[in-house]
């Protein structure tokens, strides 16, 4: 019993737990800005795994991780606008599309990888970005090691999930996307534009998802593999939901996501007699769980997944 | 010289002719009623002109300027406001949000919250429209949700404010206020157009008239030249034939009874349905007056087993169903025509042949041994549209594309057709015309006469004087008397359906 | 609805796959690959020749079961993604009770497998079913999470109970007797194809002619009406997830009994995923599953060939799979390219 109890309670945790909460936080924080304005974002996976794909083809051809995340975030952003498009311009099937955005960009990341580098499972190495020391952070006791040497990308993430919540609550577009996603004809009458703003919110829900993807690629790993975002982009509309449709709450409840999928890690490595499989199945089995208990608090946004089109009231 | 002016505005939907060269002409600070019939045609002028909908032909003039108004956008830097019948507002935001959202005071990049709040509250002093800014909406009531709207208007600017309907979700108390307000508006210059068909408010607080009827202007005249009957002539242009009334005597069968029913509020708040008992015997219509949002829904919901009463029992012809769900009391001999009949009452996607069947498709008629009997409920849905004179072009089409008028026929003749006793129609004529308004009523009627136990529940107090053999007036959750329609008065009505029962 | 909109809607998604295939096209020559190559090789590979017409049937029997699971869950308003792991679970349950039963003759045994993989996929299909129906939660993100704990769990329990003794992870090869029998000597195509024949035109059924069916689409087009009718709506979304939860799990125990004849760990290259695109070109037809699922054996048995012969990754199948959605989930992309009018109600909601 002491064994499993070293496996839970060890700071190593929660210095992974920061790791992988990242990405997952970023795309919920994109699925919070993409929802809170009426569009359901099932694609935040595909958009996750073109960043992630994106942010490796820039470091290898310019040899800059920095170019690399720069590319990732436009790649994201890309894949949002496809989103955008056809859920807001073509009326399609909020749901629908999203699936169809994921399986294309399953599809056209591994075929772009074959055709770029010959490869089927993962690309060359590319230059990574490496961790930060952060002073006055690494020199915490205790906590120094949890804090103060991670990826450059966590420490950016934090500062862009406390200015996404400003936006979203404390400026007039933040006013102006949450009327959008709760009465889009009232936002409508009052001036506001209702399209302009959808189609920004999806396009920066596929941003962040993107940059969440080139953490994947050049912070945690250096290289791509065939669809390594994973589930991230489903566990990250989970995370969403719980959170509250709410950057910072996306980041709460990635934590908790995270501190499982930390605990799990461990669990691998650690001489627990449990097979692999059943210990990989743990974050799911929670994330199931856990959206289960917060559906039952939680409300969407009122006119999430509907169609808006001005004057089409009767 | 008009505030603003409409000429020769036509607009199709579909085949449907909503205006047809309509013309309208409202003067710089004077109430000018826009007068007719569900279905005139009135909310879709006024929507054209606020920009919601773009005529097909006609012009527009904003102080004798021709407008192109393209979006709402330019109807508001036009000086244009409009209250909607259905509210625009975000249930979930606050007050404050609400009303400054799309001209928003900023400070550094940020929303200003503090001089939102001022400005609002600068507003709400000058016209007596009293608001809390940092309430939420849906946690605020419907008199004071509308305050919103009007000064959300205003803070923009509006020298034309358009109120569409916006008597109908208030009590009579509201009523006055808000017409103090529309004074108080006018005073300051503002021309105010208020849609209604109601005579009574149109002869209290207008100065001008302009009837619509069919699409078409009827005319202006001043309010001061008009009667009710003159109006009256010009909304509906000829008189309706009295329902045919031969009527066996009721009798003294219970068939429905509620026996101190109670349905729990949110967390905190009153109970929607406190301690409710009614009885109706066969051949008799028990009206429900009241004003909207006094628990009427919560009164439909609980006989017909879509919400459990918290307390209480439901009687059934003498048969206790509490708890039961909607099925299985429909089965008992229950009709039902639902106040939402487009959320409720259809499947609009599916074909009328489908939906002629909805909720007695288990019956040996229609099915057996799991099996959907195809011919019979072809057979079924022609009758009903033969029997209840439904204008469609095939018993295959989709709900979806009748009109409102023959949706409401075809669900009517659905509900009728079944084995019944008991009649539950709530709101049962509501945004009708008045064709099928006065079709549907008869067909509640002949029910009574067949000696049915009609329960009426209808926020329009018209109708319920019309049908009704018993009234009940529901307040606040609570009935408050119950006694035969001929016993009460107008005025009486309207004082208890405040709750201003000690003044009767 | 009926035979014009059938047909429009199928016109419809012709164009979608030819402009999907155009994309694909436009990739393949941008990539440095000769189009005439790829194509001519994915014609051929797909529909040149008998053993290439096999290998099209074989693919698209698990598709014609997946498509069919996700075209019936539509039916009910739901979306599953979780055919794959349905189909996980099927097989691996198919598998292991035709190797447990080998003592009964063939028919029965075959046809108690076949069962029980459904039972398999029903009872996995519950879960999201019963979630959704009590609690609300969104069947999409359910579905997803039970993809991956159905295949590390099948992963698992092979592992752990059903190991064949040899070096790969792998149940033992089913006896003759515990397949289902060849149609088509020589090749691989096997009685699967006419169990979904039969599946679709019993679904079909129950879609057109019966109650359930008739409550199930009351439920998934206007939840609040179908309760008003009487419709026990819960009841019907859990019963709607589970048999198509049961479809999907056929597509597993097809594969392990008439193709693979064994149950092997991620042996699906995406059946689940692919019956999606197959459903939503399908549309509200039963029966359209049928060609859609054969177009989508066709791209992938022609891809195979295109990948072996020309050069070129699969992966550009997935693609043009992704932009078939894409392109059919769309109704006024339709309008505008046809100058039809499709109905825009199909799914989700066209109203504010």
């Amino acid at each position: 019993m002491s064994g499993f109890a070293d496996v839970v309670f060890n700071m190593n945790n929660l210095t992974a737990t920061i790791r992988m909460a990242t990405p997952i936080a970023l795309a919920a924080m994109g699925g919070a800005f993409s929802e809170r304005s009426g569009v359901v974002n099932i694609g935040l996976e595909g958009m996750m795994l073109a960043g992630a794909f994106c942010g490796v083809l820039g470091s290898h051809f310019t040899g800059s991780p920095w170019l690399g995340v720069l590319l990732a975030v436009v790649g994201g952003g890309l894949v949002g606008a496809v989103l955008a498009v056809f859920a807001i311009r073509l009326k399609a099937d909020h749901v629908v599309t999203g699936v169809g955005i994921n399986i294309l960009a399953s599809g056209a990341t591994t075929w772009l990888m074959q055709v770029i580098w010959k490869r089927k499972g993962a690309t060359d190495l590319v230059a990574g970005l490496g961790t930060w020391s952060v002073p006055g952070l690494r020199d915490i006791p205790m906590l120094g090691t949890v804090l103060g040497m991670h990826s450059p990308l966590v420490y950016i993430s934090l500062i862009l999930i406390v200015l996404g919540w400003v936006l979203m609550f404390r400026t007039p577009l933040g006013l102006r996307i949450r009327m959008t996603g709760e009465h889009p004809e009232a936002a409508d009458t009052v001036g506001i534009n209702v399209r302009a703003v959808q189609y920004f919110c999806v396009i920066l829900s596929g941003c962040l998802a993107g940059l969440g993807g080139a953490y994947l690629s050049l912070a945690q790993l250096n290289w791509f593999s065939k669809d390594m975002s994973a589930g991230r982009g489903y566990m990250a509309l989970a995370a969403c939901i719980f959170g509250g449709w709410n950057p910072i709450g996306g980041l709460g409840a990635s934590f908790l996501f995270s501190f499982t999928d930390a605990i799990q890690m461990r669990m691998q490595t650690a001489q627990i007699p449990l097979p692999v499989e059943i210990i990989q199945m743990i974050p799911y089995l929670l994330t199931i769980l856990i959206l289960a208990g917060a559906v039952v608090r939680s409300r969407p946004p009122a006119a999430l997944g509907k169609h808006y089109e001005a004057g089409q009231a009767r | 010289m008009y505030a603003v002016r409409m000429e020769n505005i036509t607009k199709c939907f579909g085949n449907v002719v909503a205006n047809d060269g309509v013309r309208f002409a409202a003067l710089p600070g004077e109430i000018h009623c826009l007068l007719g019939e569900n279905g005139a045609g009135k909310s879709t002028l006024m929507r054209i002109l606020f920009g919601l909908y773009r005529a097909d032909s006609g012009s527009i003039y904003v102080n004798e300027q021709l407008a192109n108004i393209a979006g709402p956008r330019d109807a508001i830097s036009l000086g244009i406001g409009m209250v909607h019948q259905h509210f625009m507002l975000a249930e979930r935001l606050t007050v404050a949000e609400n009303i400054v959202a799309g001209c928003e005071p900023r400070r550094n990049g940020l929303l200003d919250y503090d001089r939102a709040r001022r400005q609002i509250r600068e507003v709400s002093e000058r016209y007596g429209l009293a608001v809390d800014p940092n309430a939420v909406i849906e946690e605020i009531s419907v008199g004071q949700q509308q305050r919103v709207e009007i000064i959300k208007a205003l803070m923009r600017g509006a020298r034309v404010l358009i109120l569409d309907e916006p008597t109908a979700v208030l009590t009579p108390p509201e009523v006055d206020e808000l017409f103090a307000v529309m004074r108080a508006l006018r005073e300051s210059g503002t021309t105010i157009v208020f849609i209604t068909h109601k005579l009574k408010e149109t002869m209290e607080i207008s100065d001008r008239v302009t009837v619509l009827r069919d699409g078409k202007t009827i005319g202006t005249i001043d309010t001061s030249d008009a009667t009710p009957d003159s109006l009256v002539e010009m909304m509906v242009g000829r008189s309706l034939p009295v329902h045919d009334d031969q009527r066996m005597p009721p009798g003294e069968v219970v068939l429905l009874e509620l026996k101190d029913v109670s349905v729990a509020g949110r967390k905190g708040s009153r109970a929607r349905l406190d301690g409710v008992s009614l009885a109706v015997r066969s051949g008799e219509v028990l009206g429900i007056a009241g004003v909207d949002g006094n628990g009427q829904l919560e009164l439909e919901e609980v006989v017909t087993g879509l919400r459990r009463p918290s307390k209480g029992r439901i009687m059934l012809i003498g048969k206790d169903v509490t708890g039961l769900d909607t099925g299985r009391i429909k089965d008992r001999g229950v009709a039902y025509i639902p106040s939402d009949r487009l959320k409720r009452g259809m499947v609009d996607s599916l074909s009328l042949a489908r939906n002629s069947v909805l909720g007695v498709h288990r019956c040996a008629d229609f099915s057996r041994r799991g099996a959907l009997l195809e011919n019979a409920v072809r057979e079924h849905a022609q009758t009903i549209v033969a029997k209840y004179d439904v204008r469609a072009e095939s018993i295959d089409q989709p709900m979806g594309s009748l009109s409102g008028g023959n949706q409401q026929k075809m669900l009517v003749g659905r509900e009728l057709a079944r084995p019944h006793s008991i009649v539950i129609a709530a709101q049962p004529t509501r945004g009708l015309d008045v064709g099928a308004t006065h079709y549907i009523r008869e067909q509640i009627l002949s029910s009574r006469n067949t000696g049915k136990a009609v329960l009426l529940i209808s926020a329009e107090l018209d109708e319920v004087l019309e049908l009704s053999d018993r009234i009940a007036v529901i307040y606040e959750g609570r009935i408050v008397d119950v006694r035969p329609a001929s016993q009460f008065t107008e005025r009486e009505l309207g004082l208890l359906m405040t709750g201003q029962r000690n003044e009767v | 609805m009926g035979l014009r909109g059938d047909v429009s809607r199928f016109a419809y998604s012709a164009v979608a796959v030819l402009l999907a295939l155009l994309i694909g096209a436009v990739l393949i020559g941008a990539s440095g690959y000769s189009v005439k190559e790829a194509y001519s090789n994915l014609l051929v590979g797909a529909f040149g020749g008998v053993y290439s017409l096999a290998t099209t049937v074989v693919m698209s029997t698990p598709l014609l079961f997946t498509g069919l699971a996700v075209a019936f869950a539509f039916q009910c308003g739901l979306f599953n993604v979780g055919a794959e792991g349905q189909l996980y679970v099927g097989a691996l349950t198919s598998a292991v009770v035709a190797l447990a039963l080998s003592g009964l003759p063939p028919a029965l045994r075959v046809i108690m497998a076949l069962a029980a993989g459904a039972g398999a996929g029903a009872a996995l299909g519950f879960v999201p079913g019963y979630l959704k129906a009590k609690i609300g939660a969104h069947e999409v993100i359910t579905t997803i999470m039970l993809n991956y704990i159905a295949i590390s769990l099948t992963t698992f329990m092979v592992k752990a109970y059903f190991r064949d003794p040899g070096p790969v992870d792998q149940t033992v090869l089913l006896p003759p007797g515990s397949r289902l029998p060849e149609l088509v000597p020589g090749t691989r195509v096997s009685l699967g194809i006419v169990v979904g024949i039969l599946a679709v035109a019993l679904l079909d059924r129950v879609i057109r002619g019966s109650v359930l069916g008739y409550e199930i689409q009351a439920v998934g087009r206007n939840p609040h009406a179908a309760e008003y009718g009487g419709v026990n709506v819960r009841a019907r979304t859990i019963q709607a997830m589970m048999i198509s939860g049961a479809v999907a799990g056929l597509a597993g125990s097809v594969e392990a009994m008439g193709t693979l004849y064994r149950f092997i760990p991620y042996f699906s290259p995406g059946y689940g995923f692919t019956g999606i695109a197959v459903a939503v070109i399908a549309g509200q037809s039963m029966w359209a599953v049928i060609p859609a699922a054969v177009l989508f054996g066709a791209l992938q048995s022609g891809g195979q060939s295109m990948q072996l012969f020309a050069g070129i990754p699969m992966e550009l199948m997935t693609m043009v799979q992704g932009l078939v959605i894409l392109f059919v989930a769309a109704p006024t992309l339709g309008s505008m390219f046809l100058g039809l009018r499709l109905r825009s109600s199909e799914k989700g909601g066209g109203r504010a």
